[in-house]
């Protein structure tokens, strides 16, 4: 197998994951948005998984594995019962259009293609790219959690934001895996800590909606 | 045992002595216990470390196993460092005889006993440090100590204003000492002096460190424009502490500058000399200006300090300037000024800071203008003073006059010096010195003049009593030095060699040898002075003179009343004022600067009211420097007061557009 498949399926997996973000931020129904954050998920087990075989680094799989299990599944399912539970799925918000969302998300992928090519110019090619999308995720995850009103969809930012994490750790060569399990477990963590701030939020204010907190904080101001 | 661990051994006596004070220190005999146990401690040093710079004990290091994990605490002594032990020990020492007596007048020497031991302490282990985790940590201790000497007084909400600003200026030269030895240590992380002396680093790097070294040890040492908490904290202080934080604390810092700049940041480019040059004029004569302006002693001889701190710059700019050109001989000379400057100001600040201290004790009075005709009622103490006064205005015989005089003999060397700013410069901050010693003269003949001569100006000085013999004698042992390094220079020149070789790579002419005890620092100049035959000459034609006028003119000593320009029985109120005496000088150089206020009140024709004179001396580096800033400070919190305020989205889009602008910036420049 020559470097030109390994480059090539990367660049695919890692495109992908971008792609994907894309279709994130651009969604506007909760169901759809977890549906596309799984399928986020999925793409970075596989690029993981496709880095491990390449590297021959076998914890990296281990690393996949967690992915999949934690971030693919339980994230989105338990997102899926909050959503039931809180019966918000039928909400649709936008702070800014989707043109616009659009717009901004291509500026910020061309931003750090041209970075990170610019400050890696002795790296390995594979890794310079893989470097360059991962960024593109973080800040497409960064600009969700700006560009939402939800906290629904602010904790799905911050989770393609973990995402984007996790791309350019497995591509870096040598992040240790207990450096993995750990961020895996925090994140698992925060998924907790977050689905009950959620129903706290709800219990008091009847809505998930972030605005009501700072019309509370308002008032006490 | 080596000399290092003997000191190491006198530096944990004094903490073990300071935690001793705090638990006995409303005992009755806690205040003789304390100054004897740190005077014998700090005795002890101070002959160890002469001996070691004489070489008597070898230079040695030691690590201990305590600070740092896996580093440790490393500690030194070399000739530097052995030189300023002598220093601060001699000080220590002075001061805790002094102490003995002066001690039993505190109200609450629970406030002072113990951190009077742990300050020695700290000052003895910042000049023992040789890494700079054990350096910075000693630094903080010393000037966490001096902090709580100065709020000891804490009723007095000028003394808790002093301490406010001593430690703002104290975090801030900390901070910058921290930047500068983190500038140096490198990424490598390896705290060690000798790693750092090892190390290279860039020009840029090295002008960074230069100006933050001046920041960190000069604010401490008083250089201007960061003085400002000097005049503040010195005079808070009790006496004795007052002499050690400006006879002794700002010579540790001077260690500070030297230990970094001279050893450990390597080579520095010739302006390095002319930056430190001006800085050091420029405090010499602001300091000294100030100085003449106060009425208050204690405040008067702490602005006093800063002129001299000015003065060791001075030499230190030279040996830097001098040294960077390579001229050996003239660079050791000028450091050997600086040096004796050094245990020359110790000495006689310590003997004035005692002066000051034995006035208040017997009068009660900090201002001279309720002073008046101690003379009379305390001889000894005038005397003393008189000594005092007469080595910080530089006259010969005493020690002042030298380390003057070789810091002039340096100056003249500068035409050798290749830059022609230098060439100009030089001779500038050598008029700046002298214009610097003759207002310093000026100082301290209405210090002298308006507190102990002329007519009692309140009851208190009428009915003052000379002071106990503790006292007395503390003062007298430091005047006894003061004229023997006056009059044997050339024991205490020879006595510095070792540290110029090291830092400058020359030395100057052994000067034992030489006959009548003359120094001949500069063989091109071919000058000399020599002490001993000043002295001689002085006392013999003095007590000529004397005799002369008793044998020929009479014997009797008359008391007439007093000359009172034909008005009699004038009020002592009438006489000469210490700021009657420093109006010439005020209105010539600070008329139209905002340092000084006058306004003259005058009632109207037929008004029975009298007229009234106000005056205002303020220092102009409030206004001009610390006040802008205070208030930037205040507009920016203001102002980002309300970023506490946001909110969730606008944090985080706060964090976002923070991210992509630093993103953007790295795209462009990068």
């Amino acid at each position: 197998m020559g470097l030109g498949l390994t480059f090539d399926v990367a660049h695919l997996l890692a495109g992908g994951l971008v792609l994907v973000s894309f279709l994130m931020i651009t969604q506007h129904r909760l169901y759809a948005l977890l549906n596309a954050f799984a399928l986020q998920a999925v793409l970075l087990s596989l690029s993981v998984a496709w880095q491990a075989y390449v590297q021959h680094a076998p914890h990296l799989y281990v690393t996949a594995f967690i992915a999949l299990v934690f971030k693919a599944i339980i994230v989105p399912v338990g997102l899926h019962r909050i959503i039931q539970r809180l019966g918000i799925h039928r909400e649709i918000e936008t702070v800014i259009g989707s043109g616009t969302t659009m717009l901004v998300g291509m500026g910020l992928v061309a931003l750090s293609m041209t970075v990170m090519l610019k400050v890696t110019p002795g790296a390995d090619p594979l890794a310079r790219e893989d470097l360059a999308f991962a960024l593109s995720v973080v800040l497409l995850g960064l600009l969700m959690m700006v560009s939402r009103r939800n906290a629904v969809s602010q904790v799905v930012g911050f989770m393609s934001l973990e995402n984007g994490l996790v791309l350019a750790a497995a591509g870096a060569r040598g992040m240790p895996l207990v450096v993995e399990i750990s961020v895996a477990f925090s994140v698992l963590i925060a998924f907790f800590v977050i689905g009950v701030f959620l129903f706290r939020i709800r219990e008091r204010f009847d809505t998930v909606d972030v605005q009501a907190l700072d019309r509370f904080r308002g008032e006490r101001r | 045992m080596t000399s290092v661990a003997f000191l190491l051994l006198c530096a944990a006596a004094l903490l073990g002595v300071a935690v001793l004070a705090v638990a006995c220190a409303r005992a009755y005999a806690a205040t003789p216990i304390v100054y004897g146990a740190t005077l014998v401690i700090t005795l002890a040093a101070a002959i160890t470390s002469c001996a070691t710079l004489v070489g008597l004990a070898a230079p040695a290091g030691l690590v201990l196993p305590i600070g740092l994990p896996w580093i440790g605490a490393h500690f030194r002594i070399d000739a530097l460092a052995a030189f300023f032990l002598a220093t601060v020990n001699v000080g220590g020492a002075a001061a805790s005889l002094y102490a003995l007596g002066y001690g039993q007048h505190e109200d609450e020497p629970h406030r002072v006993l113990p951190f009077f031991a742990a300050f020695l302490a700290g000052m003895n282990l910042v000049v023992l440090a040789n890494d700079a985790f054990s350096y910075l940590l000693s630094w903080e201790f010393m000037s966490l100590a001096s902090w709580a000497l100065v709020i000891a007084h804490h009723h007095d909400p000028e003394n808790r204003r002093a301490g406010f600003v001593y430690l703002i200026m104290a975090g801030i030269g900390t901070l910058a000492l921290l930047l500068a030895l983190g500038l140096l240590t490198g990424p490598d992380g390896n705290y060690t002096f000798e790693a750092i002396r090892a190390g290279t680093r860039t020009p840029l790097t090295a002008a960074i460190v230069l100006v933050l070294v001046l920041i960190g040890a000069g604010s401490k040492a008083g250089l201007v424009p960061l003085h400002a908490w000097l005049p503040l904290a010195h005079p808070a202080a009790p006496s004795h502490v007052s002499a050690l934080m400006s006879g002794v604390m700002t010579k540790v810092a001077v260690y500070g500058f030297i230990r970094i700049v001279f050893d450990l940041a390597g080579s520095l480019p010739w302006w390095s000399g002319a930056l430190v040059l001006a800085i050091g004029g420029l405090s010499a004569v602001l300091g000294v200006l100030q100085a003449l302006m106060q009425d208050d002693t204690k405040r008067l001889l702490a602005y006093s300090t800063i002129e001299n701190i000015g003065i060791v710059f001075i030499g230190l700019g030279l040996a830097l300037a001098f040294r960077a050109n390579g001229m050996e001989a003239a660079a050791a000379l000028a450091m050997t000024a600086a040096l004796l400057h050094v245990l020359n100001h110790s000495l006689f600040k310590s003997l004035l800071f005692f002066g000051a201290g034995a006035v208040l004790v017997a009068t009660g009075e900090r201002n001279m203008d309720r002073m008046g005709g101690l003379i009379h009622r305390m001889p000894v103490t005038s005397f003393l003073f008189l000594v005092g006064c007469t080595a910080i205005s530089a006259l010969p015989p005493l020690n002042g006059f030298v380390s003057e005089w070789l810091t002039f003999q340096a100056i003249l060397l500068s035409p050798d010096l290749p830059q022609w700013a230098l060439k100009v410069m030089v001779p500038a901050v050598g008029g700046l010195l002298a214009l610097a010693a003759a207002l310093a003269g000026a100082t301290f003949v209405k210090t002298f003049g308006i507190a102990f001569l002329g007519r009692p100006r309140s009851n208190e000085a009428a009915t003052a009593r000379e002071v106990d013999r503790f006292s007395l004698a503390a003062m007298a042992l430091v005047a006894m030095l003061c004229l023997i390094t006056g009059i044997v220079p050339g024991y205490f020149v020879d006595a510095v060699t070792p540290i110029t070789r090291q830092f400058t790579g020359g030395a100057l002419p052994l000067q034992a040898n030489l006959p009548w005890l003359t120094i001949m620092p500069a063989v091109v100049s071919g000058s000399s002075y020599n002490g001993l035959l000043v002295f001689l000459f002085i006392a013999t034609s003095a007590m000529l003179a004397v005799w002369t006028i008793h044998r020929f003119a009479s014997h009797a000593i008359r008391r007439g009343p007093a000359w009172d320009c034909g008005f009699p029985d004038a009020s002592p109120l009438t006489q000469y004022s210490g700021s009657s005496f420093a109006q010439p000088v005020r209105r010539v150089f600070m008329a139209r600067t905002s340092a000084t206020h006058e306004e003259v009140t005058m009632p109207a024709p037929g008004d029975m009211q009298p007229a009234r004179f106000s005056l205002v001396v303020s220092d102009p580096v409030w206004t001009w420097l610390y006040q802008p800033l205070a208030g930037a400070v205040e507009f920016a919190s203001l102002h980002l007061n309300h970023l506490q305020f946001l909110t969730i989205r606008r944090y985080l889009s706060l964090v976002f557009f923070s991210l992509v602008a630093l993103l953007l910036v790295l795209a462009i420049w990068s």
